[in-house]
């Protein structure tokens, strides 16, 4: 932990100064008539950040925040793969939404965490991955007058259908 | 005695048969979409606003009104069962909604949650009814200095509520802050913050793709390795006699939390541009600053969730009377809500309460039925709320996910945002897992828009001195307690740093 609480204070310190510096793009400082400039409200703030950082290092150098006392990990093997197989898995449910539709992707991760990752059986399973997309979709579709993607054109036949149904 | 005849007239209006069953049609409505993460009383007011062309415009304001209501009970109810704040007026409810949930006592906070909603409601239409245009005058007194002052108190009491760890506390309010800044500068026009140059940052950063980020996905990701996937809440049990226990107990234990957020909500909400979101948080941190046990907020103190859950309803009540009294919406509902009056051929301002008795009245009267309806079909879909508790993690886990995920796209409609929120949401993972309070950057993005032309118009005024803070009546008092309220804990860390060094001497 104390690695990391340094590790990420110096990410964020980074992030601050390239706020800063896209900030400056506009004019940061009082212009007459006119008032603070559009770049003054990120920038002062962006500042505060950095200086915020700064504290954070400082705590850290003196031990006085909980995660700088700590020599444990910030994640052992259980958290590096909880973090692939399910912050993984929500990074590919998004990036099946444009190929297989939202509903599909909603289906395709709903089979796979509640199967794979929660093993329940195949008949739970089946019993929540497939109603819950068709409810989605009359609700948004049908209620709330929401489209959602419906992915790549191979799909066109399912939605033809499920379109008829609601309008 | 003319206001309780006008009052009982516009009851009996919104008694008839058609608007009694548009109230109740429009709360069930706003509740279920108000409990809906990403979605909220603006999706359903907007939604259903062509439906209301179909009744008289007393009806339709009455339907209206009657969404607006059953969505500000709904808020808190994916706050407390999973979490995620569906809306930034709830966001103070999860700091001890969510406990209570884990805790196995989801019951006690939902009920919480809708007495201290209903009591606030009642508060917000007695004065709303009794103070109407005086108050507007007074919110009119509101300029530029005094609501950029009123922020300050706002961002002040984050600086109470983020614990020990001021610097992250600061970081936080500040990140939240720039975030909102994306976009558009908002006086120039000019685009500004675009980040790696990706065109998809002009449309700036919603409230929304930060709140479901971190709450939705960082949140759920920090439980699972936390517990170790196996989440242990103790099995919510409910019948009727555990509720009304519960009911009582709400009683005894959000009483203090409930009066300061019926009060402090309706006044925060009647200020144009200020709205539900300050007056909840602030009515948190003053329930929390009072209280005998201030150590116990955010580990389940019912008082916590009583305290946002007054001030949201009371705020939105509120903000409903500079729209009416002065034809200036103080929240994006209200702004919908005042098309719609124009649409239906009324000119809201002052004039309205003479000109159109009936509709006001009426609208007026509504409120009080709605306030009663909205408590008791809320009471009656508890069970529904707490059985979705009783799933299995590895079920609610992924429904969580599913529901960010699709509620954040119907709330944005833009998979950039959605691809935003899956960063933030791992971002806020790591950022948890070293203490950072994220709470205070979601609430940042929604005040920073607020805060920044408010500052600027005021540098404006007084030719660039910020002494325009401390020399006005109003802003000079709120900018010295919100100082003050930033620099207590500070200045008590660096008493506590030397006295714990000669501890150790």
């Amino acid at each position: 932990m104390r690695n990391g609480e340094i590790i990420t204070a110096g990410v964020l310190a980074l992030l601050s100064i390239y706020f800063m510096w896209k900030s400056a793009e506009l004019p940061i400082g009082y212009i007459e008539g006119k008032g603070p400039g559009g770049g003054a409200w990120p920038f002062w703030l962006s500042a505060v950040m950095l200086v915020s950082c700064g504290m954070i290092a400082l705590n850290w150098w003196r031990r006085t925040s909980p995660p700088s006392q700590s020599e444990e990990p910030a994640l052992d093997e259980y958290g590096w793969r909880m973090l692939l197989l399910v912050g993984g898995g929500i990074v590919v449910f998004v990036a099946l939404v444009n190929v297989i539709s939202m509903y599909g992707a909603i289906m395709a991760f709903l089979l796979y965490y509640i199967r794979y990752l929660g093993r329940h059986s195949w008949a739970l399973t089946f019993a929540i991955a497939i109603p819950v997309p068709i409810l989605f979709f009359f609700f948004f579709e049908g209620a709330m007058r929401i489209t959602m993607p419906s992915g790549m054109p191979f799909t066109d036949p399912v939605f033809n259908i499920l379109y008829e149904i609601i309008y | 005695m003319e206001i309780l005849s006008l009052l009982a007239d516009g009851m009996l209006l919104s008694l008839q048969p058609l608007n009694i069953l548009l109230i109740l049609v429009g709360v069930t409505l706003g509740l279920f979409i108000g409990a809906m993460p990403g979605l909220g009383s603006v999706n359903g007011v907007a939604i259903l606003l062509p439906i209301t062309f179909l009744v008289p415009p007393s009806g339709a304001i009455i339907f209206l009104a009657a969404i607006y209501y059953g969505a500000m009970y709904g808020g808190a109810i994916s706050s407390i069962t999973l979490g995620i704040p569906g809306a930034s007026t709830a966001v103070a409810t999860t700091f001890d909604g969510k406990p209570l949930a884990r805790q196995g006592r989801a019951s006690l906070a939902l009920v919480t949650a809708a007495l201290a909603s209903f009591a606030g409601g009642t508060v917000a239409n007695i004065l709303f009814t009794a103070f109407a245009p005086v108050l507007a005058t007074l919110a009119l007194s509101f300029g530029p200095p005094e609501i950029f002052a009123l922020m300050l108190l706002a961002f002040a009491t984050f600086v109470g509520l983020g614990g020990d760890d001021i610097p992250k506390t600061v970081f936080s309010i500040c990140f939240g802050l720039v975030l909102g800044a994306i976009g558009f500068d908002q006086i120039s026009g000019a685009p500004r913050l675009v980040l790696f140059d990706i065109n998809g940052f002009l449309q700036g950063i919603g409230f929304l793709v930060l709140a479901i980020g971190v709450y939705g996905i960082g949140e759920m990701l920090w439980t699972i390795e936390m517990t170790r996937g196996e989440v242990t809440t103790s099995t919510p049990k409910l019948s009727m006699k555990g509720m009304a226990s519960d009911a009582k107990e709400a009683t005894r234990r959000g009483w203090k939390g409930t009066t300061i957020g019926s009060f402090l909500g309706f006044f925060v909400g009647i200020l144009p541009a200020a709205g539900a979101t300050p007056g909840s948080l602030m009515s948190y941190g003053v329930a929390k600053m009072v209280s005998r046990n201030p150590e116990n907020f955010g580990r389940g103190n019912p008082d916590g969730v009583a305290a946002p859950e007054a001030a949201n309803n009371s705020a939105s009540t509120g903000s409903m009377l500079p729209m009416l009294t002065l034809g200036i919406p103080g929240s994006p509902t209200t702004a919908i809500l005042l098309g719609g009056m124009v649409i239906w051929g009324l000119v809201p301002g002052p004039r309205l309460f003479t000109d159109e008795t009936e509709f006001v009245w009426g609208l007026i009267g509504s409120f009080y039925i709605s306030n009663v309806a909205a408590l008791l079909i809320n009471l009656s879909f508890i069970p529904l709320f707490i059985w979705m508790l009783r799933m299995p993690f590895t079920i609610l886990a992924p429904m969580i996910f599913v529901l960010s995920i699709a509620g954040g796209y119907a709330a944005t409609r833009d998979m950039f945002d959605i691809w935003l929120m899956v960063i933030f949401g791992i971002g806020a993972f790591f950022l948890r897992k070293f203490d950072y309070p994220l709470a205070p950057a979601v609430l940042a993005i929604v005040l920073g828009p607020i805060a920044e032309p408010t500052l600027r118009q005021s540098l404006l005024l007084s030719s660039g001195d910020p002494m325009i803070f401390f020399t006005r009546p109003i802003a000079g008092p709120i900018t010295v307690i919100a100082l003050i309220l930033i620099f207590l804990p500070a200045l008590k860390l660096l008493r506590r740093a030397p006295a714990r060094q000669g501890a150790a001497e």
